[in-house]
C-alpha cells in the first residue's frame, strides 16, 4: 500500500486539508456535480443507480445530480465533477459526442459491459452490418450506424471502468463513495468462484457438469447465476488472469461443441475478451 | 491405522440413540450442526433430529467431479466430505472487525465482538478435526490470535464420525489424519451398517462427552460388545486400505518439503499453470487455508467506516501486490506458492504439514488438478504430469 489514499487510517482519521477539494457533506454550492450519460445501451446500468433506493437519497445528499435525463428533467450545463457513462459507441454522432462529454468532465467513469467492452451489440464487429440492417429494419435507409460497437475507452481517456451487465449497485455506490473520499475504489478482479465460495454455493461445474464462465470471469455480481444453478454468463468480463484455453478444454470435456463454446465465450464482453478466442 | 476406541468407555447406539444424542445436544442449548443434503451436495447445516441427516445417498468424487448417488442401505454417514468445511462456521468468509465513526474533533472505534454461541458439530470427519486443530494453532493459539475465531471456537462440542466410505479423492492415510480420529474430540462414532440396521460405536473422548452421554435417555445405548468393537475397527481399516491402494506415500513428512524446495525451478510448475484456472477454488475449499484480506467500507459522507475481514486467496494478484505490482504474476508461481506452503514451508512455520488429506482441492478444482499426482511426478523426477 504505497499511496496515502489507500491507507485506511489516513483516510478515516483525515483532517479537512486531506479531503478532496469539493468534499461531500457541505452545502449545495460545494457539492460535487454528477452527470449520467447514455450511449448505445439498454438503460439497465442507469437503472441500477435509480435502483439504489435508500442509498440514492444519500447520494443525492452528497452529490448534486446535475444531469441525469432518465431521472430528472432538470438538466444543468457542465462542467461536471463526475460523469458516469453508459453504452457503447455505435454512431458517428456518438463518436463526436463522447469527446464533448470528456471535455466537460473532471472524472469520467464508464459503467456496464456496453461502455467497457462494446456490449452484446459488439457481436456485429467483424461482420456485415449492412446485411443486419437490411434483415432487421423495415426502412434500412433511416439507419445510420458504424461498422463496429466499441467501448468508450477506445475513444477518450477513461478514469475507471465499472464492469457488469448490468453493473452491481453496491459496486456503483462504492465507486461514487471512493470518488468522494479521494481514494481508489475497492473492486475485486478475482474470479466469480471466489464469490461462490464466500457465499457457500457448490460449484455448478463440479457438482452438476454445468458449463460456467465463472473461473475466467471477474467477480462483482456476488455469483448470482450459480446460486440459481446456472453457469456464469461472463457479464463482468475477464478476471485478472483468465486461462481461456484451460476452460475451453474443460467445456469440451463437458460436452460442448465448438459452436456452443464460441457462443458462450462471445457474450456481453466478447469483444474485449477474455483473451484470444480459439476457433 | 488402528482404531483408538476406548474399550472401557465405549457404548453402542442404534438410530433411536443417535436421534436422542442430537436432541440432547439441542436441549443442552447448543446450536447443533451436522451433515445435510442441499444444492446437490452433502454440506453442513443446523440439525434438530435424525430426520435432517442424509439418508439413502452417498457421493461420487474425482478430480473436478462430484455427484450425489443413491445408496440403498440405512447409513446416515456413508459418504466423504462435501465442498464446505467447518471453517465456514469458525472462520467465516466475511466478518466485521470494527466500525470507526468520525465526529467533529473525535474518532470513535467500536470493535466487533460476536456473542459466544455454544455450538456442537456432529459428523466431523477425522481429517476435518485435524483441519480445525491446524487452524486453532494459527488463529487461536498463535502469536497473533484472531479474536473472532477464538470466540467462535470457544467450547465447540466435537462429535466425530469416523470414515467408512472414503472418496477416490481422499488420502488421509497419507497425512496421518484418518480414517479414525486419534483424540481431540468429545465423542467419536463409528457407523456399523448392516442393511437397514445401523449401530454406532461411541468412544467417549472427554469429560464433557461423558456428561453428554449421561444425559441420554434410558434404553438408547448399551456397553459395546467385543464383536461391535471388532466391526468398528474393520470399518476404518477397510477405508484405510482403499486409500493406501490409491496412494501409499507419506505426504505429511518433512521430506516432502525438501522435495518441493529442490524443485522450485521445475518445469512442472509451468505444466500445471497451463491447466490451472487461477480461480482460487482450491484455497477456498481447503479447510486449513486461513488467509484473509481487510476491506474498508466507507459511507458516502466518509464519517463511518466498517473494516471487514474477508477470505483471501494466494491465487489473486493482489495477494502478492507490492510496490510496482504483483510479485507472483505468473500462474505457475501462484500454484507453486500454494502447494509449497501447504506441503512444505508449513513445516518450517508450524512444525507440521498444512494438509489433512481431505481431497477438497482435487474435487473442487474445476479442471481436477490432483496434488497427489503432482507430488508423485515430482518425486519420480518425471516433470510434467
Amino acid at each position: 500500500m504505497s499511496s496515502p489514499h489507500t491507507d485506511p487510517m489516513a483516510m478515516t482519521a483525515g483532517t479537512a486539508t486531506a479531503r478532496p477539494r469539493r468534499a461531500a457533506g457541505g452545502d449545495n454550492t460545494t457539492r460535487p456535480t454528477l452527470a449520467v450519460w447514455k450511449f448505445a445501451s439498454c438503460d439497465g446500468c442507469q437503472l441500477s443507480l435509480l435502483d439504489c433506493e435508500d442509498e440514492l437519497l444519500a447520494v443525492a445528499g452528497h452529490i448534486d445530480i446535475a444531469y441525469f435525463p432518465e431521472a430528472s428533467s432538470r438538466m444543468l450545463g457542465g462542467p461536471y465533477d463526475l460523469s458516469l457513462v453508459e453504452g457503447s459507441i455505435t454512431t458517428a454522432h456518438d463518436a463526436e459526442r463522447i469527446h464533448t462529454i470528456r471535455d466537460q468532465s473532471e472524472v469520467l467513469i464508464t459503467i456496464g459491459a456496453c461502455a467497457t467492452a462494446g456490449g452484446i451489440q459488439a457481436l456485429r464487429n467483424g461482420r456485415d452490418v449492412g446485411e443486419f440492417i437490411d434483415s432487421v429494419y423495415a426502412h434500412p435507409e433511416f439507419i445510420s450506424t458504424l461498422e463496429t460497437s466499441t467501448p468508450i475507452a477506445d475513444h477518450v481517456e477513461v478514469d475507471f471502468e465499472l464492469r457488469g451487465c448490468p453493473i452491481d449497485r453496491g459496486q456503483l455506490i462504492e465507486v461514487i463513495t471512493a470518488h468522494l473520499s479521494g481514494r481508489p475504489a475497492r473492486i475485486p478482479s478475482t474470479s466469480v468462484c471466489t464469490q461462490c465460495k464466500a457465499r457457500g454455493t457448490p460449484c455448478v461445474m463440479v457438482a452438476n457438469g454445468t458449463p460456467c464462465l465463472g473461473p475466467i470471469t471477474m467477480a462483482g455480481c456476488h455469483a448470482l447465476c450459480p446460486a440459481y444453478n446456472r453457469g456464469c454468463y461472463g457479464c463482468f468480463g475477464p478476471m485478472e488472469s483468465p486461462n481461456v484455453d484451460a476452460l475451453w478444454d474443460l467445456f469440451t470435456q463437458l460436452g460442448m461443441n465448438d459452436r456452443a463454446k464460441q457462443r458462450a465465450f462471445h457474450g456481453y464482453n466478447g469483444w474485449v475478451g477474455p483473451g484470444e478466442i480459439q476457433s | 491405522m488402528a482404531s483408538t476406541l476406548n474399550r472401557d468407555m465405549a457404548v453402542t447406539l442404534n438410530l433411536v440413540g443417535l436421534d436422542a444424542l442430537i436432541k440432547v445436544l439441542n436441549k443442552a442449548g447448543f446450536e447443533v450442526y451436522g451433515p445435510t443434503v442441499a444444492n446437490g451436495v452433502i454440506g453442513h447445516d443446523r440439525i434438530d433430529s435424525l430426520d435432517d441427516l442424509p439418508h439413502k445417498v452417498t457421493d461420487e468424487q474425482s478430480g473436478g467431479h462430484y455427484r450425489l448417488v443413491d445408496r440403498d442401505d440405512g447409513a446416515r454417514f456413508g459418504y466423504a466430505v462435501g465442498p464446505g468445511s467447518w471453517k465456514d462456521v469458525l472462520h467465516p468468509s466475511r466478518v466485521k472487525v470494527w466500525t470507526l465513526t468520525r465526529e467533529p474533533g473525535t474518532v470513535a472505534v467500536s470493535i466487533n465482538k460476536p456473542e459466544p454461541v455454544p455450538r456442537a458439530f456432529v459428523g466431523v470427519r477425522p481429517c476435518e478435526l485435524a483441519a480445525i486443530r491446524k487452524q486453532d494453532r494459527v488463529l487461536a493459539h498463535g502469536p497473533h490470535p484472531d479474536p473472532v475465531y477464538q470466540i467462535n471456537r470457544h467450547d465447540t462440542v466435537i462429535v466425530v464420525v469416523n470414515c467408512g466410505d472414503p472418496a477416490d479423492t481422499c488420502f488421509c492415510t497419507s497425512t496421518g489424519t484418518g480414517p479414525a480420529a486419534a483424540g481431540g474430540y468429545d465423542l467419536a462414532l463409528t457407523e456399523l451398517v448392516d442393511g437397514a440396521r445401523i449401530h454406532y460405536v461411541v468412544d467417549v473422548g472427554s469429560e464433557r462427552g461423558a456428561r453428554l452421554m449421561a444425559m441420554m435417555p434410558p434404553r438408547t445405548m448399551w456397553p459395546t460388545t467385543t464383536g461391535e468393537h471388532g466391526r468398528a475397527e474393520q470399518v476404518t481399516a477397510k477405508a484405510a486400505d482403499t486409500m493406501t491402494a490409491r496412494l501409499d506415500t507419506d505426504l505429511a513428512d518433512r521430506r516432502v518439503a525438501d522435495l518441493l524446495y529442490d524443485n522450485l525451478e521445475s518445469d512442472q510448475w509451468d505444466d500445471i499453470a497451463r491447466r490451472c484456472l487461477t480461480c482460487g477454488n482450491c484455497t477456498l475449499a481447503c479447510p486449513t487455508c486461513f488467509c484473509t484480506n481487510m476491506e474498508d467500507v466507507t459511507d458516502l459522507s466518509g464519517a463511518v467506516t466498517d473494516r471487514w475481514r474477508v477470505w483471501d486467496t494466494c491465487f489473486s494478484l493482489e495477494f502478492s501486490h507490492m510496490g510496482p505490482g504483483p510479485v507472483r504474476a505468473a500462474a505457475s508461481s501462484r500454484y507453486r506458492q500454494w502447494l509449497v506452503h501447504k506441503l512444505g514451508s508449513w513445516h518450517d512455520q508450524f512444525r507440521e504439514s498444512g494438509c489433512v488429506g481431505c481431497g477438497r482441492c482435487i474435487t473442487w478444482c474445476p479442471v481436477g488438478i490432483d496434488l497427489r499426482d503432482e507430488i508423485t511426478a515430482m518425486a519420480d523426477g518425471s516433470g510434467g504430469a
